[in-house]
């Protein structure tokens, strides 16, 4: 029995584990997609720009706390910069979003490995370990499951409980009327695209500890998120996060009972059931549910 | 105009005299096929450098049989089919001499049939799973015969018999695991679990849990690429706290500098070559490498090896006469002894399978990811390729074989 408690706690913390990897490395893209129909190919990339901001300040003494928020807000600047240089003048062509965000995705790697060289210095996870019947656990881990669970819920707060939220919702749901009433629509896709390229440095802040960091890191959040987003749809809260939940329990369950490479399989066969299924992902699903 | 047309003149009287010399002494053209950038950059930037310093004291030097060596340099990016792409190119366009290409065992053997296809020479410089019997290639990579027969039995006897492998899930990472998996039977050990990671794939947790619940007495962890170097401060921080060993690590992607102590402690690599290696020519390398390229992060044991391989080729060329034509040079190893002193110590290339001998560091990480050498091995042949069957000297079967796909005798 109670090793059965134990086996119990280990399958949820590492659904939970995968859990907040998929939250936290799809909900930029998914605000970025499911606000403004742009898909986003250097997602990948603001990850990486958070990652290494965050271990930059974290080696010349920051708390890690604070380089992580650091992390995002540079993220964020850099993303609103990209916003208005490259991606405004696209908005009505989202096919050519693709191939500039793909060409910024590439002149970031390649930038970053020439600037700074093949690799950078990790900084190492905090906090240490703790014991829960046989298995040792990465106490940090927690701390990322309980980012992701924050991320979500102060997302949805902005989102339906601030002025910005609901402007933000206007221009995306009907970009002329808003417009007309006296919305800045170009300053609200502006925060919007920011907002996004921010979560995706926090990402990358929150992971940099616990990974190499090298110019191509990036492409490791990269297929998670897509998968992420693409069963998810394009809501935010009624696609990423239960996509994220069902892609977690799936990833961890085949992980445990057959290693990483069926994890992986069993990943991706979920997604082409899911999509097969519900063509518009989980959150159209159940916005048609709920109408 | 008639400024623009004398111009042109003086220009083509210049080229006219530059090709003169050039026809007099024309270079021995070597193509460098190396990631420089892509997941595996770190551990193979130093390859196209230690190819640069050779080229650079050969040619400050008198050249090889008096002509220049020149490089043709070209990123691979980690892609195999740029190898592919780029291995056509220097075969055809650039009509190079020899090519030294290829870091991992995928991109080998994606370049490879292109190599015999032209009847070119390529040498990799790179460890890998072993078994490439092929008369275009010398490979002074170190093989499992010289890292696994030596590594293996020194974890069992000195930790226990329960082995866990998690390794990269491609040709290198599964035939790898086959010979740990069959030197722990032989040593009377037990595999308590094998796992196959993708390549690319960065996160661990459900990993580090799977083996303590298999609960081994050491990890061997073939783990390929910067993706998957996450690995360990993964499993440093969940305290999984078993010994590691390995064939790849360290030597190869320097992680003991990469990451923060301890993630790494506890780790022990075979390597035939790394910059800590204490002998005064390893020390001098390491010097004079830094002041060619003072920002290297780290001399790995495959930067040596190109270095080395630079070496050998030239011997090779002016022992043929100058040649540089395949089978003379294939007659001059059949000698059996083209042999360098390279910083790890002598090394010589063995007729049977153009494999190398090797010293074998045994590389101990500490607490503070400070190196040690528990144990050395001098002079370890790659003996198992020539014991299986392989003689390049007679025949040439251009096949890559492991310990359950061996040569078929000839009788």
């Amino acid at each position: 029995m109670i090793n059965f408690l134990y086996d119990l706690f280990s399958f949820v913390y590492q659904a939970g584990d995968a859990f907040a990897f998929l939250v936290l490395s799809a909900c930029g893209l998914a605000v970025i997609f499911g606000m403004m129909g742009v898909i986003n190919l250097a997602h990948g990339e603001f990850i990486l720009c958070g990652a290494y901001v965050c271990s930059w300040c974290t080696r010349s003494g920051m708390p890690l706390p604070l380089s992580i928020l650091v992390a995002a807000v540079v993220a964020g600047a850099v993303g609103m910069l990209i916003e208005r240089v490259i991606i405004r003048p696209l908005y009505d062509r989202p096919l050519d979003t693709i191939v500039a965000t793909w060409g910024v995705s590439m002149i970031a790697t390649q930038g970053t490995l020439i600037l700074l060289g093949s690799t950078m210095p990790g900084t190492g996870t905090p906090f240490g370990s703790f014991m829960v019947g046989p298995y040792s656990y990465s106490i940090y881990r927690l701390v990322l499951m309980a980012a992701a669970a924050a991320t979500l819920a102060i997302l949805w707060l902005a989102f339906t409980k601030t002025h910005f939220g609901i402007l933000a919702r206007a221009t995306i749901q009907v970009p002329h009327m808003a417009k007309a009433l006296g919305v800045n629509t170009s300053v609200v896709y502006s925060l919007t695209f920011g907002l996004g390229a921010a979560l995706a440095g926090l990402a990358g802040g929150l992971y940099a500890p616990t990974m190499t960091l090298v110019p191509t890191m990036g492409s490791a959040f990269v297929v998670e998120a897509f998968v992420t987003v693409v069963i998810g749809g394009a809501d935010v809260f009624l696609g990423t996060a239960p996509a994220a939940a069902i892609l977690g329990i799936v990833k961890a369950g085949l992980t445990s009972w057959q290693g990483q490479l069926a994890g992986q399989i069993g990943m991706l066969i979920a997604v082409i059931i899911v999509i097969r299924i519900l063509p518009r992902g989980i959150s159209g699903w159940i916005l048609r549910e709920r109408a | 105009m008639i400024k623009g047309t004398k111009r042109a003149v003086s220009a083509l009287g210049s080229l006219l005299l530059f090709s003169g010399v050039a026809i007099a002494q024309e270079p021995i053209k070597l193509g460098v096929l190396e990631d420089q950038s892509g997941d595996f950059a770190a551990a193979t930037i130093g390859k196209v450098h230690g190819i640069q310093i050779a080229a650079e004291e050969i040619n400050a030097a008198g050249g090889i049989a008096g002509r220049p060596l020149e490089l043709v340099i070209y990123d691979t990016q980690s892609d195999n089919t740029r190898y592919q792409e780029f291995m056509r190119r220097v075969l055809q366009r650039d009509k190079v001499d020899a090519v030294f290409a290829g870091f991992s065992s995928a991109s080998r053997e994606a370049y490879r049939p292109i190599v015999n296809q032209f009847d070119g020479l390529a040498f990799y410089n790179n460890q890998y799973e072993g078994g490439v019997c092929d008369a275009n290639m010398i490979v002074t990579g170190a093989v499992p015969e010289q890292q696994f027969s030596t590594l293996i039995p020194y974890m069992m006897e000195t930790f226990g018999k329960k082995v866990y492998t998690i390794a990269a899930d491609y040709n290198f990472g599964q035939i790898s695991a086959e010979w740990v998996r069959n030197i722990v039977k032989e040593n009377g050990g037990e595999m308590v679990g094998e796992e196959f990671i993708p390549l690319g794939v960065s996160q661990f947790s459900q990993t580090i849990q799977n083996i303590q619940a298999a609960k081994p007495d050491f990890v061997v962890t073939l783990l390929v690429g910067t993706a998957q170097a996450s690995y360990y401060e993964q499993a440093g921080s969940a305290n999984l706290g078993l010994p590691m060993a390995s064939s790849v690590n360290v030597g190869q992607g320097y992680e003991h500098k990469r990451f923060k102590p301890p993630s790494l402690a506890n780790m022990f690599v075979t390597t035939n070559y790394i910059e800590e290696v204490d002998t005064p020519e390893s020390k001098a390398f390491v010097e004079k490498w830094h002041k060619s390229f003072p920002n290297e992060p780290y001399v790995n044991q495959e930067a040596a090896n190109s270095y080395t391989a630079v070496y050998l080729y030239k011997q090779m060329i002016e022992r043929a006469g100058g040649s540089t034509n395949k089978d003379d040079l294939r007659k001059v190893i059949a000698e059996g002894d083209v042999c360098f002193d390279a910083p790890e110590g002598k090394v010589c290339l063995d007729p049977k399978s153009q494999h190398m001998s090797h010293t074998i560091y045994l590389a101990k990480v500490g607490e503070d990811h400070s190196i040690s050498f528990p144990k050395v091995w001098n002079d370890i042949k790659p003996y198992w390729l020539g014991d299986a069957g392989c003689d390049l000297t007679q025949h040439d079967p251009s096949e890559q074989y492991t310990p359950s796909n061996p040569p078929k005798k000839t009788n």
